[in-house]
């Protein structure tokens, strides 16, 4: 991707964001959200680097993930308002926002869980690729927090994917916290020796600037794409915002207005906006506006799903199972 | 006729289904060598992308499945040991049971996870005996307990074939089981279809897994006081609610004999049920495990803990009296 396109992921992320908590506080979001803001640059700066049928698998802050990877802002918002007309038909929410056809394996609300589904379908895909396909490797990302590296299951992922080079980009947002935890106080080591255990090179990059994550991940698809197998992204950032937005009900204190200062001061959209001619960006951010307009139009006029269809998917084989009370 | 063990059925499933459809993987711990008898054979005709020896991680493992999946395959996974199930239960009842309603209907998950050997396995004690699938019909994940070696062929088949996660348990119990019969008459069976292994009149006794058999024996010998229908559900979710009801109907009894904990195990579902749906004759019995239990190593106490056959007969003959 390109400055601009950079700059207009990082901007749509960021506003749409604000925008979803808006709603959020007006009611029309239910259960809240984990804002991304101050985090966009590496969504924009991983998915910038990935094909449409590359797969990701994301986490509970996941709204920058599964947007810089293609999903429709409007049908997205349409979902966090638990709408019908929702990327997941309402039955997912912000955390486990998904769409297929864009590679989109979901966000998860399980901490650390999205690792080992990534490199199972990366290992699906290079089984299933023809032998002459033009191509190439699709390649599985998954996304995760300072906090997953304490999670088992991710690094039981990591060794299955440097022992069979699965194409599979492991990303580390550190954002310095697991809710309230500092990383220090919770992880031994070092996040990037995680990775290099198991024989998987590991780089540490700074993750306020896209155009920097940009460029190591394109090192790593590469890398994943020509058989090479896994690699590590550890991205250096900063969580503008609260863990959640129920967090300024309890009044959590554990960051000093300093730090908090400081994190702020190095603003993607500052950075990667610096890089953009000033016409280019007021014409993205009327776009943007334009867009998100319509996202919360469209998310607040959609209709509610039908409470008598609550359970369908249940599951893929359409069967029906019996109600809780007996008739 | 050729005689077929229920462990040579599930073996033959498993090749037959890779052969029909090569999206059909199967991963898990010392299935090349086939320590526990369901591979057997199978690395060979296969090779090692099909047949796909994993590290000591269940939990990944369990999730690369779902990957798998998602990305359009069947994979099947062996488990050693019944109480893996409990160290991936986040894997399969949290993330690949749950991923057809959260995304919309826009993905499924098709694994299949086989148990071979599960419930007492006679000298084994506390962490390598429990029987877990009432576990998996309380969060609804599909579950399949089939009793006979054409049942674990046809419902293995139908378990991969299915395009929801379904929990196969082979109980130890039934593993040796041979049945006599014609090979060519293997075929899948139904999910979510019983069968009545009996037919009688004057009770309708409930029996899963391995206590089918013990069930049979048991209305064998009471054939002169009682005649005894013996119900085998085959799988434990979805449950055939109609069959039971039209064998209780028939009846008007009912005794249970199920191989979970007591308490929330399948066998005071299947009460609850029939007495909302029915006016019985007599009030039910279930003959179950202890609640919470653990299964003590030394023999007697193992045995101490299971449904017996000297209980089962008592309830039946109690239920009959009253
Ligand atoms: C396995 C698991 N444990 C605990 C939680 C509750 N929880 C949700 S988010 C979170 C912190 C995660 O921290 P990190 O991975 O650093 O991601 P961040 O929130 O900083 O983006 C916790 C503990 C969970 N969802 N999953």
């Amino acid at each position: 991707m390109d400055s601009a396109e950079l700059y207009r992921t990082v901007r749509l992320i960021r506003r749409f964001e604000e925008r979803a908590i808006e709603l959020v506080r007006s009611g029309e979001i239910v259960g809240g959200i984990h804002p991304y803001i101050g985090q966009e640059a590496i969504a924009a700066g991983v998915c910038g680097a990935l094909r449409r049928d590359d797969i990701i698998t994301s986490t509970h802050r996941g709204h920058g993930h599964v947007l810089a990877k293609g999903a429709d802002p409007v049908r997205m918002m349409a979902e966090l308002a638990g709408r019908s007309t929702g990327l997941n038909q309402g039955r997912g929410g912000s955390m486990h926002a998904a769409d297929f056809s864009l590679g989109i394996f979901g966000a998860n609300g399980i901490v650390g869980a999205g690792g080992a589904i990534a490199a199972g379908a990366a290992w699906a895909r290079r089984a299933q690729r023809p032998a002459d396909s033009e191509t190439g490797d699709v390649v599985a990302v998954n996304f995760f927090g300072d906090g997953a590296v304490s999670q088992g299951v991710l690094l039981e992922a990591f060794n299955l994917a440097a022992l069979w080079k699965i194409p599979v980009i492991f990303v580390c947002e550190n954002n310095g916290y697991a809710t309230t935890m500092p990383v220090e106080a919770g992880v031994a080591g070092t996040i990037t020796g995680r990775a290099e255990a198991f024989g998987i090179p590991a780089t540490t990059v700074d993750g306020q600037d896209p155009e920097c994550v940009q460029a190591v991940s394109e090192a790593a698809v590469i890398r994943a794409r020509s058989g090479n197998g896994p690699s590590l992204i550890e991205c250096m950032t900063y969580r503008f915002d609260a863990h959640h937005t129920f967090e300024h009900k309890a009044r959590l204190n554990y960051r000093s207005e300093d730090e908090l200062a400081a994190g702020r001061s190095r603003d993607p959209l500052d950075i990667q906006g610096a890089r953009v001619p000033s016409e280019v960006l007021s014409r993205i951010d009327a776009e943007i506006e334009e867009l998100l307009a319509e996202a919360v139009r469209f998310a607040v006029e959609s209709p509610k799903p039908d409470p008598a269809d609550a359970l369908d998917h249940l599951y893929a084989t359409g069967l029906r199972v019996r109600t809780g009370v007996n008739n | 006729m050729p005689k077929l063990s229920y462990l040579k059925a599930l073996n033959r499933a498993l090749g037959d289904e890779m052969a029909r459809d090569d999206s059909v993987v199967v991963l898990g711990e010392d299935i090349g060598v086939g320590v526990a008898g369901v591979t057997t054979g199978l690395l060979a005709r296969y090779g090692d992308q099909r047949i796909v020896d994993m590290p000591l991680s269940e939990q990944a493992f369990t999730s690369f499945a779902t990957g798998m999946a998602m990305a359009g395959m069947r994979p099947v996974i062996e488990f050693q040991i019944p109480s893996l199930l409990f160290l991936t239960f986040e894997q399969i009842a949290n993330q690949a049971h749950k991923f057809s309603l959260m995304t919309g209907g826009q993905t499924k998950v098709p694994v299949t996870y086989v148990v071979p050997g599960s419930g007492s396995r006679t000298g084994w004690a506390g962490q390598h005996s429990d029987h877990p699938y009432s576990l998996f019909a309380h969060v609804g994940v599909k579950t399949v307990m089939p009793a006979t070696p054409s049942d674990a062929y046809g419902l293995l088949a139908s378990a991969i074939r299915d395009d929801d996660p379904v929990v196969f348990f082979a109980p130890s119990g039934a593993l040796a089981v041979r049945d006599d019969l014609d090979f060519a008459t293997l075929a899948p069976v139904p999910i979510g279809v019983g069968r009545v292994a009996r037919p009688g009149t004057d009770i309708t006794v409930v029996a899963l897994g391995h206590l089918v058999h013990m069930a049979l024996e048991v209305a064998e010998e009471l054939a002169g006081e009682a005649s005894i229908e013996v119900f085998d559900p085959r799988t434990v979710y979805p449950f055939d609610w109609a069959g039971l009801s039209a064998s209780v109907a028939r009846t008007g009894r009912l005794v249970v004999v199920d191989d979970s904990n007591r308490s929330c195990g399948i066998g005071g579902e299947i009460i609850a049920t029939v007495v909302e749906d029915h006016r019985l004759l007599a009030p039910p019995k279930r003959v179950t495990r202890p609640d919470g239990a653990v299964l003590p190593f030394a023999l007697e106490l193992d045995r101490a803990v299971q449904p017996t056959r000297e209980q089962l007969t008592a309830a039946i003959q109690a239920v009959l009296k009253s």
